[in-house]
């Protein structure tokens, strides 16, 4: 990020507790308009939570999350679609018994407020599903439910994208054409967050990744240098690999 | 020709004909008021359950209070039968918006929390304490406004009103909202629907469709008891009726009144003494044959029911 943009989206000391579980202990991150950024660490170590609080599923228990600078925590999802924040889910969750058409079509007319919305036709060809495009959700293979969980958040227009583990259970074709895609919409200004394990892919699309481990950050910056961090390949990896 | 009118034209209209044709031509009335009072019950359990989920099981309650808010308005004010009936239908969507915390709940609890709201509202009804009120459990007669003509047209009018919203539903975004709603509600969240505001939407309008027919069928019997129409065969013959022809569409809980009620009241003269076996046996086919209704035989096969 060059230093003269302003970040879209930033959390700053963000707590989030289950219980007696903290899932996120004091996480601070940012994201800037048109970058690709990864939210990388071992299971449990709090990127979906992140992502949950970040989308207005969770209300946080401490800090703070800012999105075009004025404070979000806590705001109903559905208004923050209306500001320009979307996701997908680590499981698809489209509404099953509608056809994909009528899925996207809810997201057209209650997604956004004002402006002309992306053409459906247009949108379900662009991510190969105008083939089912009449057929119940229920019908489609998973590959295709995660593209229509995609299509259903990019007709709400989001300036911020939150894609949970899009790429698992993609083949190697679906990968590469779906990492173009990405930094297409990022090369368009979208601000996207991509929380993965595919460390193939991340390496691939992101500009900058933060490591998570037990809800904090450990490291910020390029995973080629994360890879390089001795704190990560321990959380990774375990003690004895560091150096 | 948009689906909307196709459905109008093909569905509503000749429905209301048939209807408000069928008093000239057979004698019993009372038979063809229930038709059309279970028509527009079984359209407001659709609204409810087919597009939200909600399960009404204490859907009567919003038709009693309806009933008794009509014979409130006739008793102590002397109201005219049409303001009495749009009380009615006010008294229903107030009930509704008192018991909204239920919709926090959902499945079973909803229903069960729901059928013991129907209940309370009974027994307030038809507390002995609030007999200058509404008479207790002694019931009322309400001969001033009696006439059952008047009442039939009116309950005609309130089921074309009734389908006429659930044609609305089957062919507007607010309808594929709704039912988003009850496929997934977070993911209807991040498609920019407001989950609470929708829910609440359809709950109200399926309590005053409720409540209108509560208000009517008491105009039409005139007198009547709480037990009467607080009675838990209204919630079951609704759902029974709606889930035999298939929520969610709008013909569905047509054919389930008009086949179901049909065989009901065929029983009833014919062979009584069968009378709750045959019905029995019917309702158990349905849950384990054919448990998405009726028109399932048709969607099954791919073909579109509207």
């Amino acid at each position: 990020m060059s230093p003269d943009t302003k970040p879209i989206l930033s959390v700053d000391k963000l707590v989030k507790r289950f219980g007696g579980f903290v899932a996120l202990d004091g996480l601070s991150f940012h994201a800037a308009p048109g970058e690709v950024l990864g939210l990388v660490g071992p299971n449990g170590s709090g990127k979906t939570t992140a992502i949950n609080v970040i989308s207005g599923l969770y209300a946080p228990d401490g800090g703070e999350v800012a999105f075009d600078g004025e404070p979000i925590g806590g705001i109903a999802s559905h208004k923050l679609v209306h500001r320009g924040i979307n996701r997908t889910f680590q499981v698809p969750k489209p509404f099953m018994s509608l056809t994909v058409r009528e899925n996207v079509r809810v997201a057209l007319a209650y997604g956004h407020i004002g402006g002309t919305p992306p053409a459906l036709d247009a949108l379900l060809d662009e991510y190969r599903l105008d083939a089912v495009a009449d057929r119940p959700a229920a019908d489609l293979n998973s590959a295709q439910q995660k593209m229509l969980d995609l299509v259903r958040a990019l007709a709400t227009r989001p300036r911020l994208l939150l894609l949970d583990e899009l790429a698992a259970g993609l083949n190697p074709a679906e990968l590469h054409w779906i990492a173009e895609r990405i930094k297409q919409l990022a090369a368009g200004g979208m601000s996207i967050i991509v929380v993965e394990h595919l460390m193939g892919f991340i390496e691939h699309i992101t500009d900058r990744v933060i490591v998570l481990n037990a809800g904090r950050e450990i490291f910020e910056g390029k995973l080629a240098a994360a890879v390089k961090e001795p704190q990560v390949i321990e959380v990774f990896l375990g003690g004895e690999h560091a150096a | 020709m948009p689906n909307a009118i196709k459905h109008v034209l093909f569905i509503l209209v000749p429905l209301i004909a048939v209807f408000a044709v069928l008093p000239g031509l057979y004698q019993n009335h009372l038979l063809l008021f229930n038709f059309v009072t279970f028509l527009i019950l079984a359209q407001g359990v659709n609204i409810i359950y087919g597009f939200t989920g909600y399960l009404p099981f204490g859907y009567v309650g919003f038709f009693g209070a309806g009933a008794y808010g009509f014979a409130v308005l006739v008793m102590h004010y002397q109201s005219p039968a049409l303001v009495a009936v749009l009380a009615a239908g006010l008294v229903g969507v107030l009930l509704g918006l008192l018991l909204t915390p239920l919709l926090r709940l959902s499945g079973a609890y909803f229903a069960i929390a729901n059928l013991a709201a129907s209940l309370a509202v009974l027994h307030l009804v038809a507390n002995p304490a609030l007999e200058g009120i509404t008479k207790g459990p002694y019931g009322v007669s309400l001969t001033g406004t009696f006439n059952p003509s008047h009442a039939y047209d009116a309950a005609l009018v309130v089921l074309t009103l009734t389908v006429g919203g659930v044609v609305f539903l089957k062919n507007s975004s607010f309808g594929l909202a709704l039912q988003a709603v009850r496929e997934d509600s977070v993911s209807a969240s991040m498609a920019g629907v407001n989950v609470v505001k929708m829910r609440i939407a359809a709950w109200l309008a399926s309590a005053l469709v409720a409540g209108l027919a509560g208000g009517i069928y008491a105009w039409y019997v005139s007198v009547f008891y709480p037990d009467n129409v607080f009675s838990g065969e209204f919630s079951i013959f609704a759902i029974v009726f709606a889930l035999f022809g298939g929520v969610a569409t709008i013909s569905g809980p047509i054919i389930g009144v008009l086949i179901l009620y049909g065989v009901y009241n065929l029983i009833g003269f014919t062979t009584p003494q069968y009378f709750q076996l045959i019905y029995g046996l019917l309702i158990m086919g349905l849950v384990l044959f054919l448990p998405a209704g009726l028109v399932s035989l048709a969607t099954r096969r791919g073909w579109h029911v509207p």
